[in-house]
């Protein structure tokens, strides 16, 4: 293990010899040279000037198709066996009354009864079933599945999401108005998607519900208070504020004003408009479904549609199913289906999917084996050892199978999957270097992927999907 | 509008007008500005004094009662008097306790390592230091020569605090913390030199979960005993004396090029907004003070007054340079770097939310995620007074509150952004302590017009409204046809979105 560059180095320097920074060969890269490029502040450096530093990013490369993520986050642990790696020959204990897997389009490839419409699908997406890190519990799950590092160094690592809001967000030359980071629609909470990188990317987390008559997005739209009434709230304001008249020009105002102009092209300029739903056709709202999950991804491609480079969706699906999962499974499921089938129809007829990744995943799997005694009920518990994702678009091929899990979805049979191999790809298909530096409060050289003496789980990336460029 | 009476009172006949030198502070300062050529701004009112002394001295928002009673206050020496009553409350100890929890980085987990009961002990360490206005050298020397258990003694966490234990790990902490000095910027030898002090610092586990005791390791090599200070000092290290004796020695010691140079600056800094050597924890050669002189004054009025802190606090505030008027006279660029008038800045998030929840009456839920189970703070807890950085809330965050993580000033981020201004102009939770919180409605419900809008100036901007402002208010009824509540809730709305609430001025 650890092997990582010694693998990947040598083809990523070729690629990307005219593209990126300069930068010498990773192991010989020392902290003087980060320093010189500017790409490090010594703990001597301002922490309030650093967020501001020229990005690392380099124009995405030529060979990079993906502009955005959109992060399905399925938080609480799906059960693999119950979506897209179904056991029906392990027998009852292991797939329950789910036992009849559907073919789906491409020959070969299977996935749980609950899901005719992704399996109608599949030549759009990927599933990797021999996704692993062993751990059991949420929140280091979720740690290390989005930073792809394992819990418990001195470094908080920043998500996925956070990286790419770095890399493809303000210091990239992002304009949006809309932040680069946005979470539809409760953070995540247990998990600080920033890290090290600090307050300034932290995703945007929408609130409301995009399911309502009006997405009351946090802070873009206020129940009760109607444009008009916004409007003369505005007008109110900049006649009562005194302070603000007397200091009209001076120039330490300037990032005050700027930030109001910001914030009012979101409550009333155009830039809020892109949360507002009701902009599309009832036929388009409908095939996603009328719930908060179908138009939380409808929201999703309306964001990836203006740009912006990340979205989580947070499913609070209810997936943490250590009690009666078949009947969660029976009611939630089809729900998923529906929209993420459509999602990826939509971003194809809009000619999105081939710059859009679509990421798949929950923290863990859960107990292939089903607890069927009381208070489980036929429950799973949480399943660390091997469970499934699913990728789609930005440059990753569909209608495979990556790696296999055992007979009865216990342990990874073939290819292994570890959190940094499967988020080393998205950068990687992102344009984003993995030998780029982060910028560390402290100075520390931290880079995007794992140096060798961080002992980072891998495998290797997927390459097997990623083979093809555009 | 043109001139605002309150806040520009020095060109209002009547009120503020030109301020004079009252003390060596301003002797030093005007003398400057009149070479230079920039004219200082006025001195400013009492109303925005007394805000500004209340946010800067404690961190709190004066309620309207305080205000009422000071604006009515003909004593010529009340601002004097005000500053002396500031020192002595309670929260003078908290707001303070809060900003060195930043330097000192006071915090349970992740990447500063200390562990609940241990940041508890540490900040209750500190409060109770402040409250005692326990002498600065002996506030310094407590934190540097401590041993024990992280559980009971409170400063041997200021060894705890840090990412790396390596000698010249907590050399650089140190330096930082009472030099403001930034030892990656010294050349490499003195930076070992220094290291040498505090190479025999040692740490073990007691049979408690998550107990250490910090202690003079003697097993520990010292890599030699002809010690070198910063300031090129040599001495003899002892074998069998704990060499972070020597150097809190040095350190404290009267003559001392650096530590009391250092906390002077930092209190101005803190008082201004702005360092006499700025950035206040960046002091090298190559970052000259602006006032050599003031500087030196207050050093030496620093060790003449035993090191009591609050002397200094006193001087500052009491001078006519720190209640000069935020709107300059001058536009001149070098004005605002040469102290010709008051800086502007956001307020600290916890300043903030607290004067939020004060106005409203509205409550902030604060929790810890580290270690499970969550720490919830008990309903009514003011910011300021969180005892652990791992204690927050996503308003904090959002707000850029210091992650504690380095020790540096400018950790804190008081940079606006627009996600601050969505939050505060637009969204549910802001909108309901407004409409709901129940101070805030207990004036709303006035019957008097002018009345309800007198309540919500004193209460929101410690000040009474000017005619013109009854005047825009009343007719911001008319036009936006609104009922008296909601027309009056958009006048707090507008209040507390204003950058004269908002910022300090």
């Amino acid at each position: 293990m650890g092997g990582f560059f010694a693998e990947e180095t040598n083809a990523m320097r070729n690629d990307d010899r005219n593209e990126t920074l300069k930068v010498p060969l990773f192991a010989d890269l020392t902290r003087r040279d980060l320093l010189r490029m500017g790409a490090v502040g010594g703990a001597g450096l301002a922490l309030g000037n650093l967020w501001f530093l020229p990005a690392f990013a380099a124009p995405p490369k030529p060979g990079a198709r993906a502009k955005s993520v959109i992060q399905i986050w399925m938080w609480g642990g799906p059960s693999h066996l119950d979506t897209f790696d179904p056991k029906p020959e392990a027998g009852s204990d292991f797939s329950g009354p789910l036992d009849h897997p559907i073919e789906t389009n491409v020959s070969g490839i299977r996935i749980c009864e609950l899901m005719p419409n992704l399996a109608k699908c599949a030549e759009k997406y990927s599933i990797v079933r021999g996704m692993t890190h062993g751990v059991n519990a949420h929140e280091t799950a979720s740690y290390e599945v989005q930073t792809g590092r394992a819990s418990g160094g001195t470094n908080v690592y920043p998500g996925v999401g956070a990286v790419v809001s770095y890399f493809k967000g303000v210091n990239a030359g992002y304009k949006g108005l809309i932040p680069p980071y946005i979470v539809l629609t409760e953070p995540q909470g247990r998990f600080a998607d920033e890290g090290f990188l600090g307050l300034r990317y932290q995703p945007f987390a929408t609130g409301g519900d995009p399911a309502q008559t009006r997405f009351a997005v946090e802070g873009v739209v206020l129940q009760g208070i109607s444009d008009q009434r916004q409007q003369g709230r505005r007008q109110l304001l900049h006649d009562l504020d005194a302070l603000d008249k007397a200091l009209r020009d001076d120039p330490r105002m300037a990032p005050w004003k700027e930030s109001e102009r910001q914030a009012y092209e979101l409550i009333l300029g155009d830039g809020g408009k892109v949360f507002d739903l009701s902009q599309e056709k009832d036929e388009m709202r409908d095939r996603y479904g009328r719930n908060t999950f179908g138009q939380s991804c409808l929201a999703a491609r309306r964001l990836v549609e203006r740009g912006v480079p990340y979205i989580t969706i947070n499913y609070q699906g209810g997936w943490d199913t250590h009690k009666e999962n078949f009947q969660t499974m029976r009611r939630r499921v089809p729900e998923m289906d529906k929209a993420m089938a459509t999602l990826l129809a939509d971003l194809s007829e809009h000619g999105l999917l081939d710059s859009t990744i679509v990421w798949w995943s929950g923290e863990f799997g859960r107990t292939p084996k089903v607890q069927w005694e009381a208070p489980w009920n036929g429950g799973r518990g949480h399943w660390g050892q091997v469970f499934s994702a699913v990728v789609a678009g930005g440059g990753f091929a569909g209608g495979q199978v990556i790696g296999s899990s055992d007979a009865r979805g216990e342990e990874v049979k073939d290819r292994p999957v570890y959190p940094m191999d499967l988020i080393s790809s998205i950068y990687t298909l992102l344009g984003i270097d993995l030998h780029a530096p982060l910028p560390h409060p402290l100075g520390q050289t931290v880079f995007v992927g794992p140096a060798k003496e961080e002992n980072v789980r891998t495998a290797g990336m997927l390459r097997e999907i990623m083979g093809a460029r555009a | 509008m043109g001139v605002h009476p309150v806040l520009d009172a020095a060109s209002t006949p009547g009120r503020g007008g030109d301020a004079v030198a009252r003390g060596r502070i301003d002797e030093l300062v005007f003398t400057h500005l009149a070479k230079v050529g920039v004219a200082p701004a006025g001195l400013s009112s009492d109303e925005v004094f007394l805000r500004r002394a209340y946010l800067d001295a404690i961190g709190t928002l004066p309620t309207a009662q305080e205000a009422a009673a000071f604006l009515a206050s003909a004593d010529p020496g009340r601002r004097a008097s005000l500053i002396d009553q500031l020192l002595q409350r309670g929260e003078f100890s908290v707001y303070w306790a809060m900003k060195w929890s930043d330097l000192l980085r006071i915090k349970a987990e992740f990447p500063i390592d200390l562990w609940p009961t241990a940041a508890q002990e540490y900040y209750g360490w500190l409060r109770e230091s402040l409250e005692k206005n326990k002498p600065y050298d002996q506030f310094a020397r407590e934190l540097l020569t401590s041993s024990g258990s992280n559980f009971r003694v409170g400063p041997v966490n200021f060894y705890r605090a840090v990412q790396n234990r390596e000698p010249q790990s907590l050399a650089q902490a140190v330096a930082l913390t009472f030099m403001g000095a930034r030892t990656e910027k010294w050349p490499a030898a003195r930076r070992a030199d220094m290291a040498v002090f505090f190479s025999q610092v040692g740490y073990k586990p007691t049979g408690e979960w998550k107990e250490e005791i910090v202690f003079f390791d003697r097993g520990k090599p010292l890599p030699t005993a002809a010690a070198v200070f910063p300031d090129g000092t040599r001495t003899r290290l002892q074998a069998g004396r704990d060499p972070r004796l020597d150097f809190a020695g040095w350190l404290i010691g009267p003559r001392n090029p650096y530590f009391a140079r250092n906390i002077v600056n930092r209190v101005w800094a803190w008082l201004y907004g702005r360092g006499i050597i700025d950035e206040p924890d960046d002091i090298r050669p190559d970052n000259p003070p602006l006032y050599p002189d003031l500087l030196d004054f207050l050093e030496a009025e620093l060790i003449s007054a035993s090191y009591d802190l609050k002397h200094i606090f006193r001087l500052i505030l009491n001078s006519s340079t720190y209640q000069l008027s935020s709107i300059p006279r001058s536009s001149k660029p070098e004005a605002a770097r040469n102290f010709a008038s008051y800086p502007v800045r956001r307020l600290d998030a916890e300043v903030l939310v607290d004067a939020l929840n004060q106005i409203t009456g509205t409550s902030e839920q604060y929790s810890s995620s580290v270690p499970e189970p969550y720490t919830i703070m008990p309903s009514g807890e003011r910011a300021i007074a969180l005892p652990d950085g791992s204690i927050s809330s996503p308003f904090l965050e959002l707000f850029g509150r210091s992650p504690r993580d380095t020790g540096m000033e400018s950790e804190r981020n008081n940079r606006p952004t627009a996600l601050q201004r969505l939050h505060l102009l637009n969204s549910s939770q802001i909108e309901r302590r407004i409409e709901q919180g129940p101070a805030l409605q207990e004036i709303l419900r006035k019957p008097d017009p002018r009345a309800m809008l007198t309540g919500l100036y004193l209460t929101v901007l410690s000040r009474y409204p000017t005619e013109e402002e009854v005047r825009i208010a009343a007719a911001y009824q008319q036009s936006s046809g609104l009922d008296r509540r909601n027309a009056a809730i958009d006048v707090a709305w507008a209040l507390i979105n204003s950058t004269e609430f908002l910022y300090r001025h």
